[in-house]
């Protein structure tokens, strides 16, 4: 375990040295935050606007009584989404479409020589395929938190207008109502972790993949299952030391 | 020029080059041969530096390659030209983007020079016009082509090609090989072939290094390897009946 945590920190450390040519690196990274990020818009959107739904709806149906207000319905979903769903939910869904797909492709440019050709040349291979992933994914994926968080809310407003068990004023008003900014603040601190986690762990498996076909799908798997078993560490840490 | 001196790599226990020394000369094809497991790819790579030897050392015009951090490569690396195993180009580009990849890492040339550049090298391996074709689409021989036209886009000193052969019907290891000769003599490369593909031998082999269980184990030219009384060389280059007729008419 200290061999590979070693080994990437290296790889890290050698992923950030000074670019050859920043233009080329540049490309790069408007490249994948294409990729990254129009391309992953698609399911973040879709699970964003189901979470927020199905967030309120359950918490309506836990908290009927008399006694409670019902615009609280609205704070616990605006909480419950910014503090953890939308940030850590669309976090393990993209550690496997992003991850999968970065460890694949840097392992399969492993295994088929593409990395050799390009230290072969003097190109830092690793600065070149890697610092653009991360930097896209450290920008990237909070922007995707902040799509997501404003769908989760919308979902939620949906899931109101179609229930009935909560009033959509009831719900705009629980929204605002008690709103602690630290809550964005921890949300915008997990995004950024959890995008540095994705892109790199991922991208150490792929860098060091050997042999063939079968172990760049065998890196694949590693880079989404660490990851994720990171994200929820990570996220265990941040709540405990931001909240 | 390159030299090589006493280099040992091992793996573990197993020790896969033993003491190799030897001089590759610019202009010159100078073929590493030997059967599978003896140590060419491996002696290979330790000259490029995608292995480090356990010892001995590398230089490249007398400069000691195996001393240097990665930024002192930097500048030798920039005069290497390597055609892999499997061609090895970007699946994510173009062919001429291929081409123009090290270019725009390590040149301020202008687009223009870039694309002319690129179609010099595209014409030079009879592929003109095939610049916006993907590496998906080519054929196996146009692969190879496009990994010369690559190698040789920043005028290499030096040109290292790794089983050029493998994979191709004889006509096209043919073609591949005269390209490499005539590449290797317009721009008076120092030319390393690592090969056990014997029309290469007997055609391009200006000087050649025969490897047995990781030893320097024979070293001259094709014009010497029909008469060599070696047994292990003999053994690999008349391993079939064909050759062996055809070395008693010589």
């Amino acid at each position: 375990m200290f061999y590979s945590l070693g080994r990437y920190i290296l790889l890290l450390r050698l992923s950030f040295r000074k670019p050859e040519k920043f233009s080329v690196y540049w490309a790069e990274i408007m490249r994948e935050m294409v990729s990254q990020g129009i391309g992953s818009l698609g399911i973040v959107a879709i699970i964003s606007v189901f979470i927020g739904a199905v967030a309120t709806i359950q918490t309506a149906f836990q908290l009927v009584s008399d006694f409670i207000p019902k615009t609280v319905v609205g704070g616990i979903t605006r909480d419950s989404t910014i503090l953890e769903f939308s940030p850590t939910i669309t976090a393990l869904v993209l550690a496997g479409r992003i991850g999968s797909s970065i460890a694949s492709q840097i392992g399969t440019m492993r295994v088929t020589e593409q990395i050799d050709a390009l230290e072969i040349m003097g190109v830092n291979a690793p600065g070149y395929l890697i610092s653009p992933k991360v930097i896209t994914g450290v920008t990237m994926i909070p922007l995707l938190v902040i799509v997501s968080v404003a769908l989760g809310l919308g979902g939620g407003y949906l899931a109101c207008a179609a229930s009935r068990d909560v009033s959509t004023a009831d719900y705009v008003a629980g929204l605002s109502d008690g709103f602690n900014p630290v809550i964005v603040t921890v949300c915008a601190v997990k995004a950024i972790v959890f995008g540095f986690i994705i892109t790199s762990v991922c991208a150490y498996q792929g860098f060091y993949t050997r042999g063939g076909a079968l172990e760049v799908g065998q890196s694949a798997t590693k880079g989404v299952v660490f990851s994720c078993i990171m994200i929820l560490f990570a996220d265990l840490v941040i709540s405990e030391l931001l909240l | 020029m390159i030299q090589i001196e006493d280099i040992y790599k091992s793996f573990g226990s197993n020790d896969v080059l033993k003491g190799i020394t030897a001089e590759f000369k610019p202009g010159k094809n100078n073929l590493i041969i030997g059967s599978s497991g003896s140590g060419k790819t491996t002696l290979l790579k330790c000259i490029v530096g995608l292995h480090e030897p356990t010892s001995g050392d590398v230089l490249y015009d007398k400069e000691n390659f195996t001393l240097m951090h990665f930024e002192g490569r930097v500048p030798i690396r920039k005069q290497i030209g390597m055609l892999f195993q499997n061609s090895a180009l970007f699946d994510s580009m173009t062919v001429e983007e291929n081409i123009i990849f090290p270019l725009n890492l390590f040149t301020n040339m202008s687009r223009g020079e870039k694309l002319d550049r690129a179609n010099f090298c595209l014409e030079r391996v009879n592929l003109a016009g095939k610049n916006h074709l993907y590496p998906s689409e080519l054929s196996g021989g146009m692969k190879k082509r496009v990994g010369i036209a690559r190698a040789i886009s920043m005028q290499p000193k030096y040109l290292f090609v790794d089983e050029p052969n493998s994979g191709l019907d004889p006509m096209t290891s043919i073609l591949i090989d005269d390209l490499i000769s005539e590449i290797t003599q317009d721009f008076q490369t120092t030319t390393v072939i690592v090969t056990h593909d014997m029309n290469s031998v007997m055609g391009i082999g200006d000087h050649i290094l025969f490897l047995h269980n990781g030893e320097k184990w024979w070293e001259g030219s094709n014009h010497q390897i029909a008469h060599t009384d070696n047994k292990e060389l003999n053994a690999f280059v008349f391993a079939s009946k064909f050759m062996q007729a055809a070395r008693e008419k010589l």
